[in-house]
C-alpha cells in the first residue's frame, strides 16, 4: 500500500488540514497544532505550504494506533479565522449525514 | 432453510475467534493499519466516511427469524439502530466500532451468519433468486446449488487471493431475478433434451467502470460438472487475469480482451487437463446438501379464500396486493414482497425494530422464512392467502406496505457520498426526492413498472448501467453532477443503458428524470408498453430532446 508520504508531489489549492478516522471506533478526527487529535474541525491545525501540509501529514500518519487514512484535505478559512470544511465530501465528513436517519414507522 | 451442521459452525467460530485476536492485536498497535487492513477487509469491515463499514453475508439471500432478529440485535446494539439491505443480498452496518466488532461477529455466528468474503479479492457471497424454491415454474430451487458453490468456494485455498473480487449469481426461472448476466459468472438452472439438470454457464458480466454483459460460455453443463467447471474457469482467470491495473483485474476485462471463444477454448483446455474426480458431484453428494434444507408442511388451501374475497373491497388492501403478492408455487399461497422504499425513505434500509417485527411476522405467516432480493427489499416466500388481509395490516403498521413494487419509486440506490469514501456524489437523496415527486401510486401505476437505479460513482453498486433509468454521480469542478442513462436492464434481456447527454447538476436531477417519464408517457404506443420497451422501440432521441431542449 502506498503511503499518503510517498506521494511525489503534495499540491494545496488552498488551506488545509489533515483528517483521518480513529482506529477504535472509526469517528472523524482532525489533526490539531498540539500534536493530538480532535473530533471537531475547528481544532484542526490549518496549513498553507505543501512542506507544512507534509510535515503535519507525517506526524499523522505516525500515529498508527490512533487514527488510521490520514489524507489532506481542503478547508475554508472563515471570519475570525474560524475554518469549515472546503468540499462537500468533508461537509459531510464534519456535519454528518444530509439525510435522516431511518426511524421505525409509528404504530 | 438450510442446517447448518457441526463443520460449518466449527469455521464460523473459529474465525470469531481469530478476528477477535486480531482486532486485539490492532488496536494494542501489535498489528500496523497496513498489516490489519486485508484482514479486517476478509471480515467485511470497511473504511467509509464516517465510521467502519461492516458488511455481513446473507446467502442466496435466505434468513431464519432467529438470523433476522440478530441482525436487528446487531443494529440496535452495535450500530444506531438500523441496517442497508445491499444489492448482493448483504446487510450493511454502517457505524460500527472496531472495538465492537469481534462480539458482534460472534453473536451472529450465533445464528450461524458471518462476514467472510464480504470484501477481498475472493470468490464472494452467492446470490440468487429471492423466489427460489417457492416461483411458478422454476426447475428446481437453485439454493441447493447455491450452497454447493458456497461450501466449496468458502475460504478455498487456491481462489482466495484472486486478481480480484469474484461474484456468483444463479437463478432457475426463465425470468431472471437474480441478475445473472451482470456477474462474473452467471448459472442458469435449465433441463436438457434428455432430461438432466444442468446449467448455461455466462462468464465476463459485470458494472462498474467497464460494463459488460456475461457471455454464454457453455450453453449446458450437467450438474455433477458444476464444481470442475467453475473451477477451471478459476483457474484460467487466476492464471492470465490481471494483477498489474486494478481497473483491468476482473474477469469481464479478460474476456473481453481474449474473446469468448479464446477464453473458452482456454477454458476447456484447462477443463480436460485437471482431475475433475475430486469435484464432480454425484448424486448422493448433491441428495445430501437438498436434504438439509427444509421446506414447509403446506397445507392444502383453496385459491380464493374468504378473507381474500372480504378484504378485496378496501381498495388500499387490493392496490398492495396487485403490486406485493406474486403467485407462489403451491395453490393458497403467495410470495410477499416488502417494500423497503418507503416514500422519502433510504432505500433498502430497515431499522432494528422493523426487523424484529418481521421476524415476528415471518414466524406467524412465512413458515419462519424471509429472503432479501438484490432490489433491495425483503420477501415473505411461503404466506397462506387467507392470512393476507392480517399480513398487510401488520406491514403497513411498521412501513413496510408501501404498494411500489417494480415502480418507480422502487429505486435501488447505493449509500453514496452520505456514507461511501469512494463516492463522488449523494444517491440517497436523490432517490428520497424522486419517492417524493412520484408518491402518488396512482401516477406511479399509470407508469407501469419502471427500474431507477442510482450510484453515487462509476463502481456502480446501484447497478445504474442496468436500470430503465440510470443515475449516476460524479464530480465536477467540487459540484456533484449525474449523468443519465436509459434503456438498461438486468433481468433475462440484460443490456446496458444509453447516456442521453451531458451530466445534469443535482439540483435538477428529480426535474429531468420526471420530463423522461412524461415524454415516456407521452411515447408509449399503449399503455401496457413498458418505459424499457418504449425506449428500445424510438430510442434515446426523443428523451434526449425532451430534457436537454429547455436546458
Amino acid at each position: 500500500m502506498t503511503s499518503p508520504l510517498e506521494q511525489k508531489k503534495i499540491k494545496l489549492s488552498g488551506p488545509s488540514m489533515v483528517t483521518a478516522n480513529r482506529t477504535w471506533d472509526g469517528a472523524v478526527i482532525y489533526r490539531t497544532a498540539e500534536q493530538g487529535w480532535s473530533t471537531e474541525l475547528t481544532d484542526a491545525a490549518v496549513v498553507r505550504t505543501s512542506d507544512d501540509a507534509r510535515a503535519l501529514l507525517a506526524e499523522s500518519v505516525a500515529d498508527d494506533v490512533g487514527a488510521i487514512g490520514a489524507y489532506i484535505a481542503p478547508v475554508e478559512v472563515r471570519d475570525a479565522g474560524k475554518i469549515g470544511p472546503g468540499n462537500l465530501r468533508e461537509q459531510i465528513r464534519s456535519a454528518g449525514l444530509t439525510i435522516d436517519i431511518p426511524v421505525p414507522a409509528q404504530a | 432453510m438450510y442446517a447448518y451442521d457441526e463443520l460449518d459452525r466449527t469455521l464460523i467460530n473459529e474465525r470469531v475467534s481469530e478476528f477477535r485476536d486480531q482486532v486485539k492485536r490492532r488496536l494494542s498497535g501489535e498489528l500496523t493499519e497496513d498489516e490489519f487492513k486485508m484482514l479486517r477487509l476478509q471480515n467485511g469491515v470497511y473504511l467509509q466516511l464516517h465510521a467502519y463499514m461492516f458488511r455481513v453475508a446473507i446467502p442466496y439471500g435466505t434468513l431464519s427469524t432467529k438470523q433476522l432478529r440478530a441482525l436487528a440485535h446487531v443494529a440496535r446494539r452495535y450500530d444506531r439502530g438500523y441496517g442497508h439491505f445491499t444489492t448482493r443480498q448483504n446487510i450493511q452496518y454502517n457505524w460500527i466500532k472496531l472495538a465492537e466488532l469481534p462480539d458482534a461477529l460472534e453473536y451472529l455466528a450465533g445464528v450461524g451468519i458471518h462476514a467472510m468474503q464480504t470484501s477481498g479479492n475472493n470468490t464472494r457471497n452467492v446470490t440468487s433468486d429471492q423466489w427460489a424454491g417457492v416461483a411458478p415454474g422454476e426447475v428446481e430451487d437453485p439454493r441447493i446449488w447455491s450452497e454447493i458453490l458456497r461450501q466449496y468456494t468458502t475460504l478455498h485455498p487456491e481462489f482466495s487471493f484472486l486478481p480480484r473480487k469474484f461474484k456468483f449469481a444463479i437463478t432457475a426461472s426463465d425470468h431472471d431475478r437474480a441478475a445473472i448476466k451482470i456477474h462474473d459468472i452467471g448459472l442458469r438452472l435449465h433441463k436438457n433434451a434428455d432430461g438432466e439438470t444442468g446449467f448455461e454457464v455466462l462468464v465476463g458480466g459485470g458494472l462498474g467502470r467497464t460494463p459488460f454483459i456475461g457471455k454464454t460460455i457453455k450453453p449446458f453443463v450437467h450438474g455433477r460438472d458444476l464444481l470442475s467447471y467453475v473451477e477451471a474457469i478459476l483457474r484460467v482467470y487466476n492464471q492470465y487475469g490481471r494483477r498489474d491495473n486494478i481497473y483491468k483485474a476482473r474477469i469481464k476485462i479478460l474476456v473481453h480482451e481474449l474473446g469468448i471463444e479464446k477464453f473458452a477454448k482456454e477454458v476447456d483446455e484447462e477443463w480436460k487437463l485437471m482431475d475433475a474426480s475430486a469435484l464432480t458431484l454425484d448424486h448422493a453428494v448433491v441428495e445430501e446438501i437438498r436434504s438439509r434444507f427444509s421446506y414447509p408442511a403446506y397445507e392444502k388451501l383453496p385459491h380464493m379464500p374468504d378473507e381474500l374475497k372480504e378484504a378485496a373491497h378496501d381498495p388500499k388492501f387490493e392496490a398492495w396486493r396487485k403490486n406485493s403478492v406474486f403467485p407462489h408455487k403451491v395453490q393458497g399461497y403467495s410470495i410477499v414482497t416488502l417494500s423497503l422504499k418507503p416514500v422519502g425513505g433510504p432505500p433498502g434500509d430497515a431499522t432494528a425494530d422493523q426487523m424484529d417485527a418481521i421476524a415476528d411476522l415471518a414466524q406467524k405467516y412465512s413458515f419462519g422464512e424471509i429472503r432479501v432480493g438484490h432490489e433491495q427489499n425483503l420477501v415473505l416466500p411461503h404466506v397462506a392467502k387467507r392470512d393476507l388481509p392480517v399480513l398487510w395490516k401488520a406491514l403497513d403498521r411498521i412501513g413496510v406496505a408501501t404498494p411500489n413494487i417494480n415502480l418507480v419509486t422502487d429505486i435501488i440506490a447505493c449509500p453514496g457520498l452520505d456514507y461511501c469514501s469512494l463516492a463522488n456524489a449523494r444517491s440517497i437523496p436523490i432517490a428520497q426526492e424522486l419517492t417524493r415527486r412520484f408518491a402518488n401510486h396512482e401516477t406511479a401505476n399509470l407508469i407501469g413498472r419502471l427500474h431507477i437505479n442510482i450510484s453515487g460513482c462509476i463502481n456502480a453498486c446501484g447497478h445504474h448501467h442496468v436500470g430503465h433509468i440510470g443515475i449516476l454521480g460524479v464530480e465536477k469542478n467540487g459540484e456533484e453532477f449525474y449523468q443519465i442513462t436509459i434503456g438498461g436492464r438486468a433481468d433475462e434481456n440484460a443490456q446496458m443503458g444509453t447516456l442521453i447527454g451531458p451530466s445534469v447538476p443535482y439540483a435538477e436531477v428529480a426535474d429531468v428524470i420526471e420530463d423522461i417519464v412524461e415524454a415516456y408517457l407521452a411515447l408509449r404506443d399503449r399503455p401496457e408498453e413498458l418505459f424499457v420497451d418504449t425506449v428500445k422501440r424510438l430510442g434515446v432521441e426523443p428523451f434526449k430532446e425532451r430534457v436537454y431542449a429547455t436546458r
